[in-house]
């Protein structure tokens, strides 16, 4: 007779750990580092300020386990259609080199391999149980590299997917922009079992290079999901990050931008159309710290149904950052009777020449022009379709990629939340 | 074609229409006046299946099926139009796309072929060259920074898009200069046919000079308290409406 006794989460998670020694790539040191992190902390709870909406009870209590599963026949289905791209495939987390692209470019480093591509990663300490536990683990993990002058034309397709039941994947995705240089990625979340997805990004914008960053979640209300992005931008440098999540479980999305030059540009958008009880967390914080940088913010919101939703966006604008001109913009449409979001804005100024500007906002569909159209013959469905796609069509257009965008609309119509 | 029988509908517990009597046969053009307030936009809202109101008592009837029970869709379907006394405005919806789907809907219903994208381009084209409307408008945005005089004339270039049999214009009139005037009134007479009726709800009788009406209503607390033909309007121009505030007020004695 053996006797069960309730194992606590955290322990669970380092029992994980200690089980991916004899799986994945990380060498002992860099595991040991960040398990004295992992070690430190807890996992996350509401009394946490950064969790303050964002219960992490239900997915500290599953039974995760790695997956080496491995069954997926095509990628087709997740194919963006007309998409000139090279596409790099996870499998339950782990890089697959059956299902993705040959990655042989002019001007472009592919490397692959927990141990290579963490050492490329920033070394900035992770900010919480998650992302330690994503860094002492890593199941995969790709770095993308530029050469300097070389604008890439190929655009980057990475796709997750996930084949097995309570599979955790810890994927990491390092970019390396070099000065003068450009790339275009998308990144799809197709989670669709009862699954934990741990994604750090982590990316360096050099010199007057240029990233354009998509990320499309696609996930079923079983999975969840937390997505790491840290991006560093240089002078003259240039960001377009979009964060695009048209269904999912559970989603936490920390997106970190430093500007750490002048003259930069940053663009971060986003919309979130939450289902039945799906919560969507988007937490972003720009770091303004040197004069005549942009950043341009605008995350976009309906909330159907029970849903929930969260918004946190930290602007800092340092002393040094004078002619700053930072706009944040976060609005929202409550759809469902028991939906509810949460909304925080959070600036904090410390040079006194800067252009600072942030709006929230939070109502119900527009029953005036919901009446209107209806009085012209459309359906309560059709009229409702054709507002919210006004509301989120101005996110749409931050896609810089026709196609991509394209595909985003065919998704979201597929879900029956829009129309075009 | 309309037929209402002491209607009654109130909105927050306040009765605004309180027993309203209305007729309207095929091919007619009735003038609706009274002062503010006195229920006119109620009256249209209601035809149009405003949800806010709560229709206490009546019946109203059109094309003799009974109206109160549709949807507002079904009801523009079935052929009745209002034209807003203050369009809304909707950003981010092109006016062109709106109105093809709106369109697509009610020729659905109305048991019609769907146009092709080259048809439904010469309509607009044809429509909105009725009341003059810039080509660009018809791109924009659903009246979204639209001047006043250019939300009205866009109302009945919707009007003429949808093809209705009868059509409600709520102070289409309200905010046009002369001229404007003149283009709107000319786009709703070249409407005018046999089978199709019009309520017009004005303050002015200027616009009965270019849209000459059948009758003349004048509501008042909610009711029909007079009803005349053209010289009516050119009557209560001339006096005002105390006149009739006080031969109702007697009536009540
Ligand atoms: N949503 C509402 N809530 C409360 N009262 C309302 C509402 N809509 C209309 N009313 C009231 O109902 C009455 C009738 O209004 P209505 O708009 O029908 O008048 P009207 O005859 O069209 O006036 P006008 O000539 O100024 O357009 C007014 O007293 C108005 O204040
Ligand atoms: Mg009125």
């Amino acid at each position: 007779m053996s006797t069960t006794t309730a194992i606590a989460p955290k322990e669970k998670f380092l029992q994980l750990v200690e089980e991916s020694k004899k799986q994945f790539g990380l060498a002992d040191e860099q595991r040991e580092a960040a398990l004295e992190f992992l070690n430190q902390f807890e996992i996350p709870t509401t009394r946490d300020e950064e969790w303050k909406y964002t219960r992490t009870t239900k997915l500290s209590n599953e039974a995760w386990k790695w997956s080496n599963d491995h069954s997926v026949e095509t990628i087709v289905p997740y194919r963006i259609p007309k998409l000139n791209a090279l596409e790099l495939v996870f499998v339950n987390g782990k890089f697959s080199q059956e299902l993705s692209s040959n990655v042989l470019l002019d001007g472009l480093t592919f490397m692959e391999g927990a141990t290579l591509v963490s050492n490329e990663a920033n070394q900035n300490d992770p900010a919480n149980f998650f992302e330690a536990f994503q860094r002492a683990t890593t199941t995969g993990a790709i770095y993308l590299g530029t050469s300097s002058k070389v604008a890439i034309d190929k655009h980057f397709h990475i796709i997750h997917l996930i084949t097995d039941q309570n599979a955790v994947s810890t994927p990491l995705i390092v970019l390396n922009v070099q000065a003068n240089s450009k790339l275009s990625v998308t990144e799809s979340f197709c989670g669709n079992t009862n699954g934990l997805t741990i994604r750090r990004l982590s990316a360096n914008v050099a010199t007057n290079a240029r990233l354009e960053y998509n990320k499309i979640q696609n996930e079923g209300d079983e999975h969840y999901l937390i997505n790491i992005d840290e991006v560093a931008i240089d002078r003259d440098g240039y960001s377009n990050l979009n964060t695009l999540t048209v269904a999912g479980g559970w989603v936490r999305n920390d997106l970190r931008i430093a500007l750490n030059g002048e003259n930069i540009e940053a663009n971060l958008s986003g919309f979130y159309l939450p289902r039945n009880k799906q919560h969507i967390d988007n937490h972003t914080k720009v770091d303004h710290k040197l004069p005549h940088c942009v950043s341009n913010e605008l995350y976009k919101g309906i909330l159907f149904d029970s849903s929930t939703g969260v918004f946190n966006g930290k602007v800092y604008v340092w002393k040094d950052a004078q002619k700053t001109n930072a706009y944040q913009n976060n609005a929202n449409i409550i759809a469902g009777d028991n939906a509810v979001m949460n909304t925080k804005p959070e600036l904090e100024i410390y040079a006194d020449d800067v252009k600072c500007s942030h709006g929230t906002t939070t109502g119900q569909l527009d029953e005036q022009a919901m009446f209107y159209l209806r009085a012209r013959g459309m359906s309560p469905d059709s009229a409702r379709k054709l507002l919210t796609t006004a509301f989120i069509n101005d996110v749409l257009n931050k896609v810089d990629e026709e196609v991509v965008r394209e595909y985003v609309i065919q998704l979201l119509v597929e879900k029956e939340l829009l129309t075009i | 074609m309309l037929q209402i029988k002491n209607l009654q509908a109130r909105i927050e517990e306040k009765e605004i229409l309180r027993g309203l009597n209305f007729e309207v046969k095929p091919g007619e053009v009735h003038a609706i006046m009274g002062p503010n307030g006195s229920g006119k936009s109620t009256l249209a809202s209601v035809l149009a299946g405003k949800e806010d109101y709560e229709i206490t008592g009546g019946e109203v009837s059109f094309k003799g099926k009974d109206l109160l029970e549709m949807s507002p869709e079904d009801r523009a379907r079935e052929g009745l139009f209002l034209a807003f006394q203050y369009p809304v405005e909707i950003p981010g919806v092109s006016n062109i796309n709106f109105l093809k789907a709106a369109l697509s809907e009610v020729r659905e219903y109305r048991g019609l072929p769907q146009l092709t994208a080259k048809e439904f381009l010469a309509l607009v084209k044809e429509k909105s060259s009725l009341v003059e409307l810039d080509g660009q408008l018809a791109n924009r945005s659903v009246n979204e920074g639209f001047s006043g005089g250019e939300k009205k004339r866009n109302e009945v270039f919707q009007m003429a898009m949808l093809d209705p049999t009868l059509a409600i214009l709520d102070e289409t009139d309200s905010g046009l200069d002369i001229d404007a005037l003149r283009i709107v009134a000319n786009g709703v007479n070249a409407m005018r046919s046999p089978e199709r009726s019009f309520v017009v709800i004005t303050h002015y009788q200027r616009l009965l000079d270019f849209i000459v009406p059948d009758y003349v209503h004048v509501l008042y607390k909610g009711r029909i308290v007079k009803s005349g033909t053209k010289e009516l309007a050119l009557e209560l121009e001339e006096r005002g409406y105390d006149w009739i505030k006080e031969e109702v007020e007697a009536a009540q004695l």
